[in-house]
């Protein structure tokens, strides 16, 4: 039965491990500038990962195959070097392991959310609530107009609750369900959320935040392919929780531009 | 039976009453199988739970006979409504983590076996300790009082983040009287874990029996001790974090609602508050709490493989000092859970670093388990093959912490599959095999039977292998990027997925099933199983050196004498390769660390 046991623990991680090497499932295709630094990290920690797992599994299922005995008969034997050097192993290879990946991810890390959006960031506002992202323009005077939840009421569409009668910021803003933006054009995505915990999730463009009830978070990133992808909340906030999404569209600029206007003369 | 030369006087009389034996009982040994029986009835309910959302995830329109009567609003005609799927799922989450995982190892093995591995004749505080029990099984009933509120229980998962723990009814169903009912219950629960720990700790500390040194301890009492240290300030965090937010509910305070939150259109009239308190509170438990489920399981495999493999670990003092490692880091990491959730980016990193860090101490505890498999005399059998099984699925589910330990790999990962896999084959699977070795270990001396061998190895294959199936895929959908949490999944991406879920749901329904084989063995054996002696596996620690089962106080009127280290194995003695802790009998030995 041991030896069994030691063959099905190798056919089980040569299994676990066939789907990752022949990339039978994979993330999508990245479509952001910042993209690939997070894949090369995935793909460093996988491989890692992937020869630890391997390794612990196959020494696990070789010392059952050998030291399993139904009538065990002589003496004991130590492995060489005995729990000293594997503590050494450990903090050696592990340690070193751990360090690399760390101060690597570290890295990544900070080029994605410690440096500032650029000066010519297109600024984009999100608001989540329960079950739908809305999406605001500043329009041509550049400004967003004050938010008043009081004034926040979906059956007259003031999904932000803007003052359109009293405050002049308010005339050109451009509230939209589908988030378009131009192609190879930093984007600066201020987002709120008017209710509860949600968040914004795309994953070919590699970006997930959280929105904080009572806190503005704001992201910044460059889509760098044409094309139409899915914004799912993962922050589980109801029971309409998995029906909650909506769409990037990224667009040429003369395309995004005429989208724009069409969207202002809808409003 | 050794000599036993010590003195000893029990503090309290045999009950005579079947109220006082087998309800309100102060043998730490009755509360033990007490909490081990409640264990097994919410492993079964959250077992339920999860074939039933397993089903409806990958038939999302399959009427489940019967379910209808549970809830008929919440599953009319059986088939599942969104709102009902999350409140099971919370249901399942809740039941497994605070009922089963952390119960079961520490509460109810703790419980049975550290007073005798010590060499104790009970804790020092009996009424306490049955306290312990029974407000935690209070909580238990409280917690599935919420199936039956006008609403059904809350649907804010395990975690009950803010501020939809806070808003009331408004923010969905369950979320008002059923997250009321959830805070209570696991207030309690709390309340019982903290007088179980404050029982565990004087017990090791101070009622450890003569010739008893902490280095003599068993790695089980190790791994109970470190556990209920951490207990004391994990649970001592949540528990007042529970209250606070009930009061959010019913005292009109905003702990964890800020200012002008309009749901439903209504601008709620909370200011003030923090969504993040929340958050940290709870991780600043929930982190420490994955390693309150797995400790125990460290030790108790630790103890189980010593036995079978005929010889000591390659080191007694590194795995006792790598648990208390694991623990101290445990407190250091909670922030990872929080890289995407809008704290400072700049505790991203800090969170980070002692997460990698913590892999360290894991990987050494793996590494000699392993090692020191090389050379031994490993015997096999249902506890020592879901011993092994243990450390397979513990390297499986420990690698892909490598992965949500990087904020930056986490951006992809958070809130995924990918998440779900780990930690149900890191701290679930892995806990439960550290259960079901624990039980077929000490069955014997539990419940004075043998359990069937022939049934434990049956079903140790078949949930070895699938466990595999079922949590292995979950990480490939989580690479993909399939979100947890979902009750229905309409993504136009995640419909190439669905394969995948009814393979993982048809594995889940199947090694579901294979743990009516277990039940079926601990009842039969409970009641009909072979008479076992007091020593069946050959084992050196206390715990062999009484009766099966013991007696009221444990050891018949004297405490025993310790003359030896825990595990004294691959010597030449009288009795054979081994020699009990109690044994006066002076062998000569290699192992002897001390």
């Amino acid at each position: 039965m041991a030896k069994l046991f030691a063959v099905t623990i190798i056919v089980i991680a040569i299994a676990s491990a066939i789907p990752i090497i022949m990339h039978t499932w994979s993330a999508p295709e990245d479509i952001s500038i910042h993209g690939p630094i997070i894949d090369d990290q995935m793909s460093e920690t996988m491989a890692e990962a992937g020869i630890a797992f391997l390794a612990a599994q196959f020494v696990l299922a070789i010392f059952i195959w050998m030291f399993a005995k139904p009538n065990p008969g002589g003496k004991i034997k130590k492995f060489p070097g005995g729990a000293t050097g594997l503590v050494i192993g450990a903090f050696l290879i592990v340690g070193i392991e751990v360090l690399a990946l760390g101060v690597f991810g570290a890295k990544v890390w900070a080029d994605v959310y410690l440096s500032p959006p650029g000066a010519n960031a297109m600024p984009v506002q999100v608001q989540a609530g329960q079950f739908a992202f809305y999406f605001r323009y500043p329009g041509p005077d550049g400004k967003f107009a004050a938010i008043h939840p009081n004034l926040i009421d979906e059956s007259t569409e003031n999904f932000f609750g803007i003052d359109t009668t009293n405050d002049p910021d308010a005339k050109d803003d451009i509230v939209t369900a589908e988030f378009a933006i131009p192609v190879n054009k930093e984007i600066h995505l201020l987002m709120h959320s008017k209710d509860l915990g949600h968040s914004f999730y795309v994953r070919e463009l590699r970006v997930h935040q959280d929105f904080v009830p009572g806190l503005d978070v704001s992201l910044h990133f460059t889509a760098t392919k044409i094309g139409k992808y899915e914004i799912v909340c993962t922050q589980l906030c109801g029971l309409g929780h998995y029906n909650m999404k909506a769409y990037l569209e990224v667009m040429s600029q003369d395309d995004f531009d005429k989208w724009l206007k069409q969207q202002a003369a809808a409003q | 039976m050794h000599d036993m030369s010590a003195p000893a006087v029990h503090h309290h009389a045999p009950p005579t009453s079947f109220i006082r034996k087998h309800v309100f009982s102060l043998d730490h040994k009755v509360i033990g199988k007490q909490y081990y029986d409640m264990a097994l009835v919410a492993a079964i309910i959250g077992m339920i739970l999860s074939w039933i959302m397993r089903i409806h995830l990958a038939w999302t329109n399959a009427a489940i006979p019967g379910l209808q009567l549970l809830s008929k609003t919440g599953a009319p005609g059986g088939v599942l409504t969104p709102e009902y799927y999350l409140q099971l799922m919370t249901m399942h989450g809740t039941i497994m983590v605070f009922f089963v995982l952390t119960t079961a190892p520490f509460a109810a093995f703790g419980n049975f076996f550290l007073p005798i591995q010590v060499g104790a004749e009970d804790m020092p505080f009996p009424h306490f300790n049955m306290m312990s029990f029974w407000v935690t099984f209070t909580g238990f009933i409280v917690l599935l009082a919420s199936f039956f509120v006008s609403d059904g229980p809350t649907l804010g998962g395990w975690t009950q983040y803010a501020p939809l723990n806070a808003v009331g009814a408004i923010a969905g169903p369950g979320q008002g009287m059923g997250v009321i009912l959830w805070m209570a219950s696991i207030a309690l629960f709390c309340v019982g874990q903290l007088l179980g720990s404050l029982n565990f700790i004087p017990t090791t500390l101070d009622l450890r029996t003569k010739g008893m040194s902490l280095m003599r301890l068993p790695l089980t009492t190790w791994a109970w001790f470190i556990t209920s240290c951490m207990g004391l300030t994990a649970f001592a965090v949540l528990m007042p974090a529970c209250i606070l937010a009930i009061l959010d509910h019913v005292a009109g305070t905003s702990f964890f609602v800020p200012s002008n939150l309009v749901i439903s259109d209504q601008l709620q009239q909370h200011s003030g508050g923090s969504t993040l308190l929340w958050q940290h509170l709870f991780w600043f438990f929930g982190h420490p709490e994955v390693y309150i489920a797995i400790i125990p399981g460290i030790g108790i495999v630790s103890h189980i493989l010593i036995t079978n493999m005929r010889r000591p670990l390659l080191s007694h003092r590194v795995i006792i000092y790598s648990m208390g490692a694991l623990a101290v880091l445990s407190y250091m990491v909670y922030g990872h859970h929080m890289f995407v959730s809008g704290m400072n980016p700049y505790s991203a990193l800090a969170f980070s670093f002692p997460t990698l860090i913590i892999t360290i101490p894991a990987t050494i505890i793996v590494l000699i388990q392993i090692f020191s498999l090389y050379g031994s005399k490993l015997r096999i059998n249902s506890a020592s093959l879901f011993a092994l099984g243990f450390i397979s699925m513990f390297v499986s589910g420990g690698v892909s912490g490598f992965f949500l330990a990087q904020p930056s790999i986490d951006i992809m990962l958070h809130a995924t599959y990918f998440v779900v896999g780990h930690f149900h084959m890191v701290m679930a699977v892995a806990a439960m095999f550290g259960i079901f070795a624990g039980t077929y270990f000490w069955a014997p001396k539990m419940f004075g039977r043998m359990m069937n061998e022939t049934l434990g190895k049956i079903h140790f294959w078949l949930s070895f292998v699938g466990a595999y199936c079922i949590f292995m895929p979950f990480h490939y959908l989580g690479i993909v990027g399939n979100v947890r949490r979902y009750s229905v999944f309409v993504d136009d991406y995640l419909q190439p997925l669905l394969p995948v879920h009814k393979f993982i749901t048809v594995a889940a329904l199947l090694t579901g099933a294979a743990q009516a084989i277990f039940l079926y063995n601990l009842i039969h054996t409970r009641f009909w199983g072979k008479p076992a002696s007091d020593n069946p596996w050959e084992g050196t620690s206390l715990e062999w050196s009484t009766t099966t089962p013991p007696p009221f106080d444990n050891w018949g009127g004297k405490l025993p004498v310790v003359y030896h280290d825990p595990y004294q194995y691959g010597v030449e003695s009288s009795v054979g390769d081994y020699v009990m802790q109690a044994s006066p009998e002076q062998v000569k030995t290699e192992n002897d660390e001390q």
